[in-house]
């Protein structure tokens, strides 16, 4: 068991509260590309010209093809999965689903853009039976730029101590 | 799509007209790949029954996605998504048939506020279940 963990009850794991407060930096820069932009709007079956077309984009004001609004958690998902693919966190990843996400944009993501992360657990708390994780990650453009803020809470079914 | 919409042409309480997204299991494997998010309950039904789900789900952030879909397409590319969140109320099941599942999308203009934003609460239901609550976006319009 990883140190500060509480006792276990019976042989699941048990989160380890200890990481609430712990901030992972995201490692290397992600650079937004057109391609993976128009790949994530193909995924999610959206065709609006703003995700691909760089002529669509400049004529609404953009110096490049924009993201949609969700595609910020291509970026924040891969920055918290450092924090809970932890093995000391111990969260079951079989038995996670996703609670709430949230999203505080200053800017579209847009192509060209080069970000940094970083995510800090904020809170682990039970809910009956379950465990809630929330983390938090900003993500920032060149120049320290704040781009989007990402507040994403876990579901750790069964999790509870 | 809908034509675009201006801040001064918005009333609040004016509802959004509905739309329907579909959902298979061919768009799941497509999320997975293009989000990263390769969680087995989202494309291995042996695994996502084992672990007490009634088959394979949907990302929430697919569904996410498709509220934010719903969301620009009425907002219009002059439009700028100031703040978008949702809870996951209950999985989008998708059966492993030709048709899988729908997401049913609406909204209402809750709210107008200053800088030319408006508060937009979305409701999304799949199966007969609401899937999506708490949704809101905040939108700043031309």
């Amino acid at each position: 068991m990883p140190q500060g963990a509480p006792e276990a009850s019976g042989s699941h794991m048990v989160i380890n509260r200890d990481y609430v407060g712990r901030t992972f930096a995201g490692g290397e820069p992600y650079e937004v590309s057109r391609v993976k932009i128009a790949e994530f709007a193909d995924a999610i079956g959206d065709p609006n010209p703003l995700f691909r077309d760089r002529g669509a984009a400049q004529a609404a004001g953009y110096p490049d093809v924009i993201a949609p609004p969700t595609f910020a958690i291509v970026i924040s998902m891969a920055s918290t999965a450092r924090a809970v693919a932890d093995p000391g966190l111990g969260l079951n990843y079989a038995m996670v689903v996703h609670g709430e996400q949230r999203f505080e944009y200053s800017r579209p993501i847009r192509a060209g853009d080069v970000v940094t992360t970083r995510s800090t657990i904020t809170d682990i708390r039970d809910a009956g039976r379950n465990v809630l994780l929330t983390a938090q990650t900003e993500i920032r453009a060149a120049d320290d730029e704040h781009v989007c803020t990402a507040h994403n809470t876990l579901v750790e079914r069964g999790g509870a101590a | 799509m809908t034509e675009p919409v201006g801040y001064d042409d918005v009333k609040p309480g004016a509802e959004l007209a509905p739309a329907s997204y579909p959902v298979t299991r061919l768009s799941l494997v497509k999320y997975c790949g293009a989000s990263g998010d390769f969680n087995v309950i989202h494309w291995n039904e042996r695994i996502a029954r084992s672990v007490g789900l009634p088959n394979v789900i949907a990302h929430g952030m697919f569904t996410m996605a498709e509220a934010g879909r719903y969301v620009t397409d009425w907002a219009g590319p002059r439009a700028v998504v100031v703040e978008f969140g949702v809870r996951f109320s209950s999985p989008v099941v998708v059966p492993d048939d030709d048709v899988g599942a729908t997401i049913e999308v609406s909204g209402v203009v809750a709210e107008k506020l200053e800088d030319n934003q408006v508060v937009l609460v979305l409701t999304a239901r799949s199966g007969g279940e609401k899937v999506l609550t708490r949704a809101k976006a905040v939108v700043r319009l031309p």
